[in-house]
């Protein structure tokens, strides 16, 4: 524990003060009768107006481990790196009309969670617990990543120590987290957001246009990356794509878009709406975002010509190439400004992960405890267990980073990321039509997860010395469909996730030509036609906190 | 529209601005934009490009977002509860 950086040190724990003070007020912001009840604790008390939203969904969509670690891809294999911003900007014209119906069938009928919704769309407990499911397990490497950011800032800042000493700011970060969110519920990171997207809008402008001329100017800047991929053995990595992962790129753009609105997280945001409205207006906003995304990957190229040096983590031993945008602030601000820079990261954290370990736990109360373990719970016994399960799942995700290695939280996050997009056809398509058969989903569910898995278990990172799990990027002429190799020899890459999910599609449709030919039971629909198109003000909507 | 929005029942509502909501993929194809030049404030097109694509996108979900705004919602907010209220409790 040495090279502490005291000003940046304080800076960073004045402003944490702060936002955990923010976190507790929350519980009283907008109160509603009660925070007894899912609705309220979890929900905020569904009545979030544009600005909140704004804030909410924006701090919960672009995580501090967004911001750390799209940077860090860029520095280390340029173009490649940049899919992030085709991802968030090609993401509000595909979820625009779909949000919106999710948004207005489950203010008709009370649902919190996506699973809720299935439930209800497909009359299947089993659809519905494999959607929860799911959710759960994609959210909590989610989650563990965050800590990773907010360590990565930590580590900069000089405690960098090994065993549970190095370990222990970000833990008392954590507990305090962990407290507020039990108390406030989705109040504490919708107020907290407001002060984290104020420090980061500030901090990225700053930064992309003070570095640059500081060193410079883009030119140079660009100059010297194309030199340093040049100089590297590797093909893949460049100023601009390589022939071979054009397609890698554009599937991941698109497979990560219609993922991230199956994320129980990102769907809390949007459900917490007050309104169709609300979420209009919000999905011509929120690129105000992407646009910040954009600039902060470009610095991945700005500290190769800070010839910045990513720290060694000390608990591993390796460099931990999520650092580097931390280590050039560092090396290029005023201390007092890196200091509010640290503190925009630390605290872009704790927003995503309190919202993901609410939306979690919802899905855990909802799907889980109530369908399975307790069916006559109250709203009083769901919020309570709901409160609980947030705390579980935060030091779940705080033991994950004490006791396995980092790399293995990464690796999850890639495989959250093909995982969820398996419940793209429950969740999603049945929005529009419920062609689908249940079992048909379910079929889908199970052999587009094996596939997905089975893909990602072939892949290797010679880089990283891996031979399992070394990425996302699956070469076309590895692709074998038991075992015959339909594009051998091809070396184009494409999103293993894409490719699981046109598996599950195929599947699903499949499966549904043959239970349809035999009339098997396609379940009770609980919703009608209307219910998707219902605004605030609708006598149909349910009240609010009220079961 | 040849719906009778009001009544439950109807399902897909389709608007022919929606299709804006294409436009931004196009950012997708990624031989269009997969270029050094012409640099725009030093930066190599491939960059550029794509930034300009977050005006185009946003543009194309406003223009939708305005154009359906008057669409009709299943129910006729304050005017109809008036009209309920008229009609008394006739079910």
């Amino acid at each position: 524990m040495t090279n502490l950086q005291w000003t940046e040190i304080v800076v960073f724990a004045i402003l944490f003060l702060v936002v955990t003070v923010l976190g507790f007020v929350a519980a009283r912001w907008q109160a509603g009768s009660t925070l007894d009840h899912l609705d309220e604790w979890g929900l905020g008390g569904r009545k979030f107006g544009s600005w909140i939203t704004w804030f909410l969904v924006g701090g919960d969509l672009y995580t501090a481990y967004t911001f750390v670690a799209v940077p860090a891809l860029v520095f280390g294999a340029g173009a490649m790196g940049f899919f992030a911003l085709p991802y968030t900007v090609i993401l509000y014209p595909i979820v625009f009309l779909p949000l919106l119906r999710m948004w207005s069938v489950s203010r008709v009928h009370g649902y919190v969670t996506p699973a809720d919704y299935v439930r209800g769309r497909y009359g299947s407990s089993l659809l519905a617990l494999l959607v929860a499911i799911t959710g759960i397990v994609a959210t909590m490497p989610y989650i563990a990543l965050q800590l990773v950011g907010l360590e990565a800032v930590l580590r900069t800042m000089g405690f960098n120590g090994a065993g549970f000493l190095g370990h222990l700011p970000l833990l008392i970060a954590f507990v305090v987290l962990a407290v507020y969110t039990y108390q406030s519920g989705l109040r504490a990171p919708a107020l907290i957001a407001f002060v984290k997207d104020i420090l980061i809008y500030i901090v990225i402008l700053v930064a992309v246009f003070y570095l640059p001329s500081k060193l410079g100017g883009w030119e140079t800047i660009f100059n010297s990356a194309e030199a340093k991929f040049a100089a590297t053995p590797a093909a893949s990595d460049g100023v601009l794509l390589s022939p071979t992962n054009q397609l890698q790129y554009a599937t991941l753009a698109l497979g990560s878009a219609l993922a991230l609105f199956l994320y129980p997280h990102s769907l809390t945001g949007a459900l917490a709406s007050r309104g169709r409205n609300v979420i209009k207006r919000n999905m011509v906003a929120l690129p105000a975002y992407s646009l910040l995304l954009g600039l902060l990957a470009l610095l991945g190229f700005v500290a190769i010509q800070a010839a910045s040096k990513p720290i060694v983590n000390q608990a591993t031993g390796r460099p931990d190439t999520n650092t580097i945008v931390p280590v050039l602030f560092d090396q290029q601000f005023p201390a007092w400004f890196t200091g509010i820079a640290f503190a925009a990261i630390g605290i872009g954290a704790l927003v995503p992960a309190a919202i993901m370990s609410i939306a979690a736990a919802n899905l855990w109360t909802r799907n889980i405890y109530k369908e399975y373990i307790k069916k006559d719970a109250d709203p009083k016994q769901e919020a309570k267990q709901a409160k609980l399960a947030s705390l579980i799942v935060k030091f779940g995700a705080v033991l994950f980073i004490l006791f396995v290695d980092p790399q293995f939280s990464i690796d999850l996050q890639l495989i959250g990321g093909v995982i969820i997009l398996q419940t793209l056809p429950a969740v999603a398509i049945s929005l529009y039509t419920r062609w689908f058969h249940r079992w048909a989903l379910v079929a889908g569910w199970v052999v587009g997860m094996v596939a997905g898995f089975a893909m990602l278990y072939e892949i290797p990172n010679p880089a990283a010395g891996k031979a399992h799990f070394g990425g996302s990027a699956l070469s076309l002429g590895q692709l074998s469909i038991f075992g015959w190799h339909p594009f051998s020899g091809v070396s184009t890459q494409i999103y293993v996730g894409f490719v699981a999910l046109l598996v599950n599609l195929v599947v699903a449709v499949l499966v549904t030509w043959i239970l349809r030919a035999r009339n098997v039971d396609n379940g009770i629909d609980q919703t009608q036609d209307a219910d998707y198109h219902a605004d605030e003000g609708d006598p149909r909507l349910k009240e609010v906190a009220v079961h | 529209m040849s719906e009778s929005p009001g009544k439950p029942g109807y399902g897909l509502r389709w608007n022919n601005w929606n299709l804006l909501l294409l436009v931004p993929l196009v950012m997708l194809i990624t031989p269009l934009i997969n270029f050094d030049g012409p640099h725009l404030f030093g930066m190599p097109f491939f960059y550029w490009s794509q930034f300009a694509f977050v005006i185009v996108g946003v543009l194309c979900v406003w223009i939708v977002y305005v154009k359906t705004k008057d669409e009709p919602v299943s129910h006729k907010p304050d005017r109809l509860s008036v009209d309920d209220l008229d009609e008394g409790d006739a079910k």
